[in-house]
């Protein structure tokens, strides 16, 4: 019982941080740190997000092309790697790959912070410890993750070309075509919708990974051990919010708003 | 001036302060001695409102510390400086910054203004020429100077000092005391010092009080500690190997 009171607790501090974030950042935008975060955690996370999105687009082509062209459709493997990406893969790969790279290593930060006395000190000196250190990192990995998702998206679809023009015979051109032709239905204010849904819910979800990742640093105890306690902690329930926003937000775009 | 009153409190079934209960009366300067996990830290963690106590409660100037609105206690703290045992100085940001911290955070001082107070209390704590190092780069009691330079900076009322000459040298352990003296004489600061340093204690003490498994054991002037009958006092004050310290852990239980 005791387990579930601190679960629901950790639940609420992860909410407050997320919306206090987006309150302290249109009050009092830490733009420097905001801007180094974001050069810090998404530049550098670049490669491994394209690397990542380009063999991933390679495999989803190889996987079902093959399919595909033995019931005579290879005209629809732009379009089904294209909507793939746009909608779920690009997404939930830039996220997995964030929570990784950047949400275990905000914990491992501010957990530090936290077992050395250095965010007690910002409490001492009343800087709030939302604003100082969450705010900025919450708010740099929802951006991050929206433009990393959108490169995700056109190396993904990249992949899949390759693959589909030197493996399988489908003319690189009609790949694209079949691609394009199949983001363009249903625009949403001058925007593909499927590109559009997608990189809302990356930076929606980029947000909410990265306050999990603050929350449990924030509340980390117990020197290094604790630290790693709450990395792990942060990553697992990243990992599984991901999937849970995933569903949710394609439910929400495709069943109870589109149908 | 801080009232603490019969302040109790516990980590698990581990009990750190029992019904404790002290005054600071305005301008003065409290040190609390005690051997190491006897709760010193902890109290003066319940007094500046990082540690709700289990029962008792603590008044400074008037106003209940864990009765105030988050708004009023970060006002309450804006008048009092902490100084940590480690320093807690924010790694990624230079001595000098960590020291203007507080003033870019929570005032509109203009930048050269910022800049001659930071300047202005480095000196003070021995630390001029050191603002564009990283705490990273500079030696233990070195942070502990610029945390304490940090905490000066906003001139606050009242300090807490978690052992400020801990792991210094005893010139510049000399040095932290005289400043403590200093901000008493000149601003009448009312200062709260936690220390084993019986040394310091009797060079800045205006009351001393000791804290013995959780408990205040004994309060009084230097003299009357110097001269205390109390067997638990005389062994801490002379750092005698025999003595009921000696004889018992800090839970207070008689070792075998």
């Amino acid at each position: 019982m005791r387990r579930l009171f601190a679960a629901f607790d950790m639940a609420g501090y992860t909410v407050q941080i997320l919306v206090k974030s987006l309150w302290f950042s249109i009050r009092r935008p830490r733009l420097k740190s905001t801007m180094t975060l974001m050069y810090e955690g998404g530049l550098k996370s670049l490669l491994v997000v394209a690397i990542v999105a380009l063999f991933s687009g390679m495999i989803l082509c190889l996987q079902t092309g093959l399919q595909l062209i033995q019931l005579g459709q290879e005209d629809l493997i732009g379009a089904l790697v294209a909507q793939t990406f746009a909608r779920e893969f690009g997404p939930f790969i830039t996220c997995i790959i964030l929570v990784g790279t950047i949400v275990s290593a905000y914990t491992a930060e501010i957990g530090t912070m936290r077992v050395s006395e250095e965010v007690a000190a910002l409490e001492v000196l009343s800087i709030d410890p939302i604003d100082y250190l969450a705010a900025p990192r919450v708010i740099a990995l929802a951006i991050m993750t929206f433009f990393l998702t959108a490169c995700a998206d056109y190396i993904g679809i990249l992949g899949g070309g390759l693959v589909a023009s030197m493996q399988m015979g489908v003319p690189f051109g009609r790949y694209l075509d079949s691609a394009m032709e199949t983001l363009r239905g249903g625009e949403w204010f001058g925007l593909p919708k499927d590109v559009y849904a997608g990189l809302v819910k990356a930076g929606f979800t980029g947000g909410v990974i990265g306050a999990i990742g603050c929350a449990q640093g924030l509340t980390a105890q117990g020197g290094a051990l604790g630290v790693g306690r709450a990395v792990r902690r942060a990553v697992i329930h990243s990992i599984v919010l991901i999937l849970i926003i995933s569903y949710d937000f394609t439910w929400l775009v495709y069943r109870a708003f589109m149908s | 001036m801080i009232q603490i009153e019969n302040i109790s409190v516990s980590f698990g079934t581990r009990h750190v302060l029992r019904d404790c209960s002290l005054e600071v009366k305005t301008g003065e300067t409290l040190v609390v001695i005690g051997s190491s996990g006897t709760g010193k830290s902890t109290l003066l963690r319940v007094i500046i409102g990082l540690q709700v106590p289990d029962s008792g409660r603590v008044v400074v100037d008037g106003q209940s510390v864990h009765d105030l609105s988050s708004k009023g206690l970060a006002k309450l703290r804006s008048r009092m400086g902490y100084l940590f045992q480690s320093g807690a100085l924010i790694n990624w940001l230079s001595v000098g910054d960590n020291v203007a911290l507080p003033l870019r955070e929570n005032t509109k001082t203009p930048a050269p203004e910022i800049d001659r107070r930071v300047d202005e209390v480095l000196e003070l704590v021995g630390l001029s020429g050191s603002r564009h190092l990283m705490p990273g780069q500079i030696s233990g009691g070195m942070r502990k100077r610029a945390g304490l330079a940090r905490s000066l900076i906003t001139e606050p009322e009242i300090i807490l000092y978690d052992e400020p000459t801990t792991g210094l040298d005893p010139v510049t352990a000399h040095i932290i005391d005289r400043v403590i003296l200093d901000l008493k004489e000149k601003l009448k600061v009312t200062s709260v010092v936690v220390s084993h340093d019986m040394a310091g204690t009797f060079r800045v003490a205006d009351r001393v009080a000791m804290l013995y498994d959780g408990r205040i054991i004994a309060s009084g002037v230097p003299d009357e500690f110097r001269d205390s009958g109390d067997p638990l006092v005389r062994q801490f004050v002379t750092g005698a190997l025999e003595g009921p310290l000696s004889a018992r852990g800090p839970d207070g239980r008689r070792k075998k």
